[in-house]
């Protein structure tokens, strides 16, 4: 994990541009991939696994929405709406169509981008905290439309049921199978988000987001990418729906509200924008943040209050708490998790003979 | 009886002109600290929600009204001085978008705190005026309102003037112009940024008590907050004239959705309908009604 390069001995381009530098990143690859694919489902029990799965659904929203916040610095609060896009899409077509999951997926994914597009659009125009504002807004139209319309949410309660996905016939019931289930769209999100940072469109993306009218200047269609940003995130948005429905085995438009789209861009800010990493630490962070926390407070508050008065205080402690440590973590180290970790690399970089 | 409808439209939209202009107050806040330290508060909801707290806490303790709005005023300044000096004066030069999660933080922190402190019912602030509503002909006005919109205005005039006349306030209009140059001119910048959420904090607590007096005080007050963007976004984020007639617009918007489209369609046009139009008048004008238009160089 601590091993580095001495200095930078790079001769091409494409030693430059690789995505893994160093032999050992590769060594250390295979070995997360086997601990995380092999090991952990095979060993780990049914609530850990789950706890494990919300966080890969989580990482696949937040990496994109770090491609539109992140790369692009077009902030969006409206990407719950389109997670609940794409959930109501693939449960249509599942309980409808009987479509299996390798169309419910890109469908949900595909829909959400079509919202998305439409949304993006007074991007064109409008920037920074009105954009931010006007995504509000999609997020409170969307739910909206989507609560009263029956054709599309299921009538009562806004909700429908979803079978579990089955691959090559064999129904996943399991914790564990959901979770290689997931495990398959995470690798194939984060190889995909990486990959497209490094393409032409990625530096596009870019080059907007340090300075649009430059960009603009130097030839990039500044709309298209935009919209293409917005696309390719509520895209992730919309798969992310789908493997949220599939996971809970329903489509509920109260699991993708407002909240949801805070806790999102909390994961982007906190993890450290712009990088792959950084929303994968977010992604786990805000989603431990609140199952850890009830664990801790449970213990600690054992000892002070009866076990039943104690219910009633965990979930404003919670709010508390995780308000109270997105602000620590601001002011501690505003460039996110993903910084104090690359300062910690950096650290070991030349140890122990830092000086 | 085409006289009947009206009298309806009349009714719909003074209740919505004042119950706007008690959204402008609100407003308000979010505009000063916006234009004195382009920072964005998205716990402005939860500030009025907080005042609204200590001053129904004040109330329920027997201390006359006017001691507990005094008491939320002081609570509120202090705790904006605090906030700005703990939290935000940290974040100063960071970009937009990690001072949107620290109140996004912040709200989420008072929001807990204060269900932790204050329980999860309905505490209520007794306003001394009397339940019997005013009537105007066919406008029923009910005197929480009226008090409300009567603070709002007073108050909104006394912003004009201070910004216009006093020398702080012109101070505080050089440090949103241009921070280097008003540095340049000896004037004490952070001082001002500290100025400006101690400003929003006597805003807040105002609306706090008024809002709170009006609708009860509990952990839904802060959805107040959610209405006060289109409100900004309309008027343009840097102009109090611009809160001032986004706040009227906002409201009645929302009372004649409430009227004539809710029956229609199934209830909850209200929340959204300032929404939708937010988003067409950003369309022919990006910059709000009244906001400035920024030049940008490469």
């Amino acid at each position: 994990m601590f091993y580095r390069e001495s200095g930078i001995f790079k001769t091409s381009y494409a030693a430059d541009m690789a995505v893994l530098p160093l032999p050992g990143t590769r060594w250390l690859l295979a070995a997360l991939a086997a601990l995380f694919i092999v090991v952990a489902p095979a060993t780990l029990d049914e609530y850990t696994l789950s706890v494990l799965n919300l966080i890969l659904i989580a990482v696949v929203g937040a990496i994109g929405l770090n491609i539109l916040v992140g790369y692009t610095d077009q902030v969006s609060i409206g990407h719950g709406a389109f997670m609940s896009v794409g959930a109501y899409t693939a449960a249509n077509l599942i309980t409808r169509l009987d479509a299996p999951f390798w169309i419910a997926v890109p469908a949900g994914g595909l829909m959400a981008a079509l919202i998305g597009v439409v949304v993006g659009i007074p991007s064109l125009r409008i920037k920074g905290l009105y954009l931010a504002i006007s995504t509000l807004a999609a997020q409170l139209i969307i739910e909206w439309v989507i609560n009263h319309t029956a054709w599309v949410s299921g009538g009562t309660q806004a909700s429908i049921q979803v079978p579990p996905p089955s691959v090559f016939g064999t129904k996943l019931v399991g914790a564990w199978q959901i979770y290689l289930f997931l495990m398959f769209f995470v690798v194939l999100a984060i190889v995909a988000a990486q990959n497209l940072i490094r393409s032409r469109i990625g530096r596009a993306f870019i080059a907007i987001r340090d300075q649009d009218i430059a960009a603009e200047i130097i030839g990039i269609d500044i709309f298209r990418y935009k919209l293409l940003a917005f696309a390719i995130s509520s895209f992730y948005a919309g798969v992310t729906g789908v493997l949220y429905t599939y996971y809970l085995g329903i489509a509920n438009y109260e699991q993708f509200q407002l909240d949801v789209s805070i806790n999102f861009l909390a994961m982007v800010i906190i993890g450290g924008l712009g990088s792959t990493l950084g929303p994968i630490f977010g992604a786990v962070f805000v989603t431990l943040l609140p199952i850890v926390s009830r664990r801790a407070l449970e213990f600690v508050g054992g000892f002070f209050v009866e076990r039943a008065d104690l219910a009633n205080y965990v979930p404003s402690l919670r709010l508390a708490i995780f308000g109270g440590l997105i602000i620590f973590f601001l002011v501690v180290e505003p460039e996110g998790l993903n910084r104090l970790w690359r300062n910690i690399r950096t650290w070991f970089r030349a140890w122990p003979f830092s000086f | 009886m085409p006289d009947v409808d009206w009298q309806f439209t009349i009714v719909l939209i003074s209740s919505g002109l004042m119950i706007g202009l008690m959204y402008s107050l609100i407003a308000l806040g979010f505009v000063l600290v916006y234009k004195a330290t382009d920072a964005i508060n998205f716990a402005q909801g939860e500030f009025v929600m907080l005042a609204a707290l200590i001053a129904a806490a004040a109330c329920a303790a027997g201390l006359p009204f006017v001691v507990a709005v005094l008491l939320s005023l002081a609570g509120m300044i202090a705790f904006c001085f605090g906030l700005e000096r703990v939290v935000l004066r940290q974040l100063l030069g960071r970009p937009t978008i990690a001072v949107i999660m620290a109140t996004i933080g912040l709200a989420s922190l008072i929001r807990g705190f204060a269900t932790l402190t204050f329980g999860p019912g309905v505490l209520a602030i007794p306003m001394p005026v009397g339940d019997d509503p005013l009537f105007l002909g066919p406008v029923m006005l009910p005197p929480v309102q009226l008090v409300g919109a009567a603070t709002s205005l007073l108050f909104l005039a006394g912003f004009t003037w201070f910004f216009l006349k006093t020398r702080m306030g012109v101070a505080m209009r050089a440090v949103a112009s241009n921070q280097t140059v008003s540095m340049g001119m000896g004037i004490n910048v952070p001082r001002y940024f500290a100025l400006a959420w101690a400003l929003t904090g006597i805003v807040s607590a105002l609306g706090g008590v008024i809002w709170g007096a009006m609708l009860g005080v509990d952990n839904q007050l802060p959805l107040v907050g959610l209405k006060v963007f289109p409100v900004v976004i309309l008027g343009g984020l840097d102009s109090i004239v611009g809160a001032v007639v986004g706040g009227l617009i906002v409201g009645v918007v929302e009372a004649l959705a409430a009227g004539y489209l809710d029956p229609l369609v199934g209830g909850g046009t209200k929340d959204f309908a300032p929404y939708v139009l937010m988003i067409v008048a950003l369309m022919v004008r990006p910059y709000g009604l009244f906001g400035r238009r920024r030049i940008e160089r490469v």
